[in-house]
């Protein structure tokens, strides 16, 4: 094993194109839709999502990792949209908020959001929300310990977070219950 | 956040040329280090190159036992691999204690390895810092600096290593795999993490252009029942105070190998050697342990608001060994 | 008629706050808007020596770089008052780049205005300042020849001293004395949206989308500033990320906005940074507290003194007032509060959930459980013992619950039968330990008349109004309950309108009085329109009505009908199209009580934690919470239970985990970041219970007393309780920390 840097420049089509630092065209697949946008190859995700695409879903927190109110899903796993470049998500799935809604009826989480009041002010609520439907994707939902654990990468100011686990347990065992 | 180019590339010899080219280039991959100090202003790159799309994503075994984790591996990946999970498991764990179920499933192990410290000083940009501007001075030395390092520190900087499963790899021997301008390489991790010394900008033996391609797990029986335990003030998503990954056999009631490494309290992730010399042919009882890990403390230097450390290491030792002993799970 | 008030509905607005469809304040786009970064001053004290906008100027995008040298004079700084009052309410009487001092670190000195916000925020960090640093006071420790007593606080609105009786010789005299001090680190607020505005000019008029629990407050407080005539500002707010007192008051940066957005002759956004929220928008000052308590063998009280030292800033004497609860919550005839400063260079600290009461509560709460264990008698039983029937000047409390709350959650919990004895109770390496502690909170009376608007339409639906803002409390919600209820519609028939001074005006929505005043004044226009509906039908000799006594006739579903005889009557609908008329709508007020209402006012409430302290590591899990409240009437039990669980999750957090610290060297915060300054997580939270306690309650509006506070109040005593009831250590600083929680090594 290893790499074998000969074989693989041999391999080789073209020098990879520089593009930037000025704005250029960058095509995003958000919710399904191609977008083409003009993009500074710095701007990130959610700064893409918010100030060029109107997707004001994804909030912005700390704009630093560590809120998780960015959280959106790329190619299907929960990241942080602070943290990424737009750019960088050329020929990827990007999913946020907005897209969940499937023939504009809300989510099962969304329900259990509002049933079990799991927010106050709201502005956590879609990075709850997309990272709530991911642990249970993901496999993280299965004891009130993992889902605590695994829900705290997205902080609730308002402390909402009792609810944020019942909203979740009860998605839970409605998908477990055909 | 500074403008920037970006150039996205297919083979891992585009990835070196083009980074190693360019003086102001740097490697992109999950990005939660890198965008972050970017926006700081405190890494100052012109051009990223992502390498995403590097084949450097795999987890394969090695013969004899051991595993291959590819760079770009993500964390959340690595954590649920059977292979590591069972035969490492407390790599695993630490895995799974680090950041944030969104970051883990960002961070590249990769990047992982590289990622910088969290002292306060060196990312707000302005404070005098070594590690950020040579020659400017410590503000941690006398500043506020309860998260700091206590062993491996020098006058010129204490900030403390951030990552979690370098201290598990640490434990276990790891190999850091490279390909850089002049060829590929392999580098004990240990190796890998300088001590800071009087100069602490240079944090690893990478030069400007050389990437890591993957890291290899070398077989470890010992590893099957380790453990990775980590302290700190909230229950998750924050950095150790101490951490400690142990594994330790026992045969008749006495110690016949030990592993301990050290996080949150070195300015590298910490290969506690002296504990473990120490233990060897020791009954396995909380007082050998005890005395095992007052031994590797005893080169510490605390400082006004880390003092604390010296003592909360030693106990995390104690309760790192009892727990691997017991066979691994808490 | 009374369907929609104390049921537990959905928020009105739950449909937009989950689906993302809710528009906060950065989230408002405007045609040719731009966008401005802040720079913020890196030394705590000193001057501006030059600034070099060379490099800024000539990066991408940048239209304009405003400092003190460019930026226009204000026209006028108001006084610094608390929002609720109802005037221009600035968070600190000092205005920054109107000279070239500096005053506290992170002071703007520079504001970038460029097309993008990449473009702002990197210009911002190349606009070059030399400074000269004079020596600064940013801690207590470096300010203790300074300190001196303030005499007003809050604005001048509260005496620094309450003193009755003779507490010296009293606790001279006390057969049992404690003694006890305590030091706070500073708090930061950090709600999730970091504070932003938008501001646009046309015509001379200024409109500012702004992330405020006060749009009256801004509108008040920029006009002020800026020297325009009130109907020329409009402030509109649609979704606010969170207050917890950071958005109460009006910060410069509001103003800022508009200067530069009229600078630039463009709509301007300025979004604070995560890391300038640390010195923009106000903070829990650093501060120390210490009190002494007098009582007898049995467990009476005698004195209390407790005294509070705070840092606040170079021009404003602000401390958060710590004394309103341990004056009033026991029946102790000597007793003297007093709030001493020091000057520093900090920013004005502000308002943080809780304020003052917090921490001046725990250190109350704490005494008394070491004054149980003092006397060996249950701290149930000791605040049983000596809760006060009325205020000190002998007024009956509006409304009580006390002794109710202290019951009931002794039982939720199973606190009888506790062993006291501390460190008695292990589970593993855990030792076990439960805490309680009293919880009281001032009720707020000092605002000024507060005005709805209601407006039904011939189909039977109906509008109402009023100038407040939703960051979470659900105001929308009850508000709409009580509008449908006092219409008479049903819920779903009436929207609620709120965020635009443009709507009837309302004071800011702090220090709890939000949900009541709101309330009161929806109550009171919806009331009004009903009365007008109702006597116009009597009046119609086509009306079923006709002829009735208004006072028999009651509304249900839009229906007006006699009370006794349900089949008489017609819909406001039926009415309004035989009269033509295709709306109606009056206007209604609510105008609070005197402030010599000959009242005690305190909402009451019991907490009680266990917490789990691994002795060893120094580490505590809270296990559990139960937490039960009398805050008079609740509007809506779902919503009100999510801000009381909220409050708890504060008090925890206050207890174990938040504090900052400042590099005095410097100057600066050490911590400014989500990750170093540490909230909550999910994992840190337990299942917490939360009960009512009912009381009526005929002084405070609708008798609603408030949930903001109150749950927050008590919580970190119940903690800290606990932990001592676990480890047998008694510790003084707050938060505590791992360092504090371990058992110190054997050998020392």
């Amino acid at each position: 094993m290893g790499i074998d840097l000969t074989a693989e420049a041999a391999s080789r089509h073209q020098a990879p194109t520089v593009r930037g630092p000025s704005e250029e065209p960058v095509v995003l697949t958000i919710n399904g839709t191609h977008h083409t946008v003009g993009l500074e190859p710095r701007v990130s995700l959610l700064d893409a999502l918010r100030d060029r695409l109107g997707l004001t879903g994804s909030k912005k927190g700390c704009d630093q990792g560590t809120c998780g109110a960015c959280t959106v899903w790329v190619d299907g796993r929960r990241v942080l949209a602070c943290l990424t470049l737009a750019i960088a998500c050329e020929g990827r799935q990007v999913t946020t908020i907005e897209g969940l809604a499937a023939d504009g009826e809300p989510h099962p989480m969304q329900r259990a959001f509002v049933e079990h009041d799991a927010f106050q002010c709201g502005y956590c609520t879609p990075g709850q929300i997309m990272s709530a439907i991911a642990l249970i994707e993901e496999g993280n939902a299965e004891t009130d310990e993992d889902i605590a654990e695994f829900m705290s990468g997205n902080i609730c100011r308002c402390a909402a977070y009792p609810g944020i686990r019942q909203a979740i347990k009860d998605v839970r065992d409605a998908r477990e219950r055909p | 956040m500074r403008p920037l180019g970006y150039a996205r590339v297919s083979t891992v010899a585009e990835a070196v040329e083009i980074v190693a080219t360019d003086p102001a280039g740097a490697f992109l991959a999950g990005g939660t280090t890198e965008i972050d100090l970017v926006r700081l202003g405190v890494a100052r790159p012109d051009l990223l190159v992502d390498i995403n799309d590097l084949p450097l994503h795999d987890i394969d075994d090695l013969p004899g036992g051991g595993v291959r984790i590819g760079a770009l591996a993500r964390m959340s990946e690595v954590a649920r691999t059977p292979a590591i999970a069972g035969r490492y498991p407390g790599v695993a764990q630490a895995l799974l204690l680090g950041a944030s179920q969104q970051l883990r499933n960002m961070a590249s192990m990769g990047g992982n390895l590289c990622q910088r410290t969290r002292c306060a000083y060196f990312r707000d940009g302005v404070s005098p810092c070594n590690k950020r501007e040579p020659g400017t001075g410590c503000s941690a030395l006398d500043g506020l600096n309860r998260g700091h390092a206590i062993l491996g520190t020098s006058e010129h900087c204490v900030a403390t290593h951030p990552s979690d499963v370098a201290v598990a790899l640490v434990a276990f021997d790891a190999v850091v795999h490279t390909a850089g301008p002049g060829g590929v390489r392999r580098i004990p991790i240990d190796d890998f993490y300088l001590m800071p010394g009087d100069t602490p900008d240079r944090e690893n033996p990478l030069r400007h252009g050389e990437l890591i391609t993957a890291i290899d797990l070398p077989p470890a029986g010992i590893a099957e029942r380790s453990v990775y335990l980590k302290f700190r003030d909230r229950q998750s998503y924050e950095f150790a105070l101490v951490s400690v990954c142990a594994a330790v056999r026992v045969e008749d009631g006495i110690v016949t190998e030990a592993r301990v490494a050290l996080g949150g309290v070195g300015t590298k992730p910490w290969r506690a050697r002296l504990a473990e010399q120490h233990l060897l042919g020791v009954p396995a009882t909380a007082e050998s342990y005890a005395a095992a890990a007052a031994y590797e403390l005893s080169a510490a230097v605390p400082r006004r608001h880390n003092a604390f450390k010296v003592e909360l290491a030693q106990r995390a030792i104690v309760r790192g060994l009892t727990q691997a002993a017991r066979g691994g799970m808490r | 008629m009374n369907t929609a008030i104390g049921r537990p509905v959905d928020r009105v607005d739950s449909q937009a706050k989950v689906t993302g469809g809710a528009r906060y304040t950065a989230e408002i786009s405007l045609p040719g808007l731009t966008y401005a970064a802040v720079v913020g001053a890196r030394i705590p004290s000193g001057r501006v020596e030059a600034v070099d906008a060379s490099r800024a100027l000539a990066a991408g995008g940048v239209l304009a770089v405003l400092t003190h040298e460019n930026l226009p004079e204000i026209a006028g700084q108001p006084h610094l008052l608390p929002s609720l009052l109802g005037a221009a309410a600035p968070g600190q009487s000092f205005f920054p780049m109107q000279d070239a001092a500096v005053h506290y670190a992170g002071q703007p000195v520079a504001l970038v205005v460029a097309e993008s916000h990449e473009q702002a925020q990197y210009a911002a960090s190349l606009v070059d300042v030399t400074y000269r640093r004079e020596p600064s006071i940013t801690s207590i420790d470096e300010g203790r020849d300074r300190v001196y007593e303030a005499q007003r606080l809050f604005g001048g609105l509260m005496p620094g001293r309450d003193e009755r009786g003779d507490v010296e010789t009293a606790l001279a005299e006390a057969p049992v004395r404690i003694e006890a001090g305590y030091r706070f680190a500073a708090n930061h607020h950090n709600a999730l949206e970091p504070p932003a505005t938008t501001a646009v000019w046309q015509d001379g008029r200024l409109t500012l989308y702004d992330s405020t629990m006060g749009i009256r407050a801004t509108q008040l407080t920029v006009a002020h500033l800026l020297g325009l005539p009130l109907s020329h500002v409009r402030v509109i707010t649609h979704f606010v990320g969170g207050g917890f007192g950071s958005k109460a008051m009006t910060w410069p940066h509001v103003t800022l906005a508009a200067m530069a957005a009229r600078h630039v002759g463009r709509p301007v956004r300025l979004a604070l940074t995560r890391a300038q929220t640390y010195t923009s928008n106000g903070h829990r000052e650093e501060q120390e507290q210490s009190i002494s308590l007098g009582a007898t063998r049995d467990g009476r009280l005698t004195a209390i003194r407790h005294h509070k030292l705070s840092i606040t800033s170079r021009f404003d004497d602000w401390a958060e007032p710590a004394t309103g609860v341990s004056s009033q919550l026991y029946d102790v005839e000597h007793y003297e509060g007093v709030h001493s400063l020091i000057q520093g260079n900090t920013m004005t600290p502000t308002f943080t959930r809780g304020p003052g009461e917090t921490l001046g509560v725990f250190t109350l709460e704490t005494a008394m459980d070491e004054l149980a264990y003092e006397l060996g008698v249950d701290p149930v039983e000791l605040r049983l013992r000596n809760h006060a029937g009325a205020d000190p000047r002998g007024n009956p409390w509006s409304s009580d619950g006390l002794a109710e709350c202290l019951r009931l959650g002794a039982e939720r919990f199973g606190w009888h039968g506790r062993d006291p004895r501390p460190r008695a109770r292990r589970d593993g390496d855990w030792l076990i330990g439960t805490g309680m502690a009293a919880a009281a909170y001032p009720v707020a009376f000092f605002m000024p008349e507060q005005r709805a608007r209601a407006r039904v339409y011939e189909d039977g639906s109906a509008v109402v109004q009023t100038g407040t803002q939703e960051f979470g409390t659900g105001v929308l919600t009850v508000a709409t309950q009580v509008a449908a209820d006092a219409l008479g519609l049903p819920l779903e028939s009436v929207r609620f309108e709120a965020g635009d001074t443009d709507l009837p005006n309302t004071s800011a929505a702090v220090g709890s009085a939000g949900a009541g005043m709101v309330s009161a004044a929806v109550h009171a226009a919806a009331t009004a329109l009903r009365d007008r509906l109702v006597a116009m039908a009597v009046a119609d000799a086509a009306s079923p009505l006709h002829g009735a006594d208004p006072a028999a006739v009651d509304v249900a579903d839009g229906r007006m009908r006699l009370r006794d005889r349900p089949g008489t009557g017609e819909s406001y609908a039926d009415l309004m199209i035989r009269h033509r008329l295709a709306d109606t709508e009056a206007v209604g007020s609510w105008t609070p009580p005197p402030l010599d209402t000959p009242h005690g006012l305190l909402t009451f409430g019991a907490q009680f934690a266990e917490v789990a302290v691994d002795p060893d590591l120094g580490l505590v899990r809270v296990r559990r919470m139960v937490g039960v409240f009398a805050p008079g009437r609740v509007l809506n039990p779902k919503l009100a239970r999510s801000q009381l669980v909220g409050g708890m999750v504060w008090g925890l957090s206050q207890a174990l985990l938040e504090g900052n610290e400042m590099d005095t060297r410097h100057g600066r915060w050490g911590a400014s970041n989500l990750g170093e300054y540490l909230v909550p997580v999910n994992a840190d939270i337990p299942e917490i219970t939360v009960e009512f306690v009912e009381v009526e309650d005929d002084v405070v509006p609708l008798g609603i007393k408030g949930v903001g506070e109150i749950g927050q109040v008590g919580a970190a005593a119940a903690v800290a309780n606990a932990v001592f009831h676990a480890t047998g250590r008694r510790l003084r600083r707050l938060p505590l920390a791992a360092e504090l929680v371990m058992d110190p090594p054997a050998s020392s």
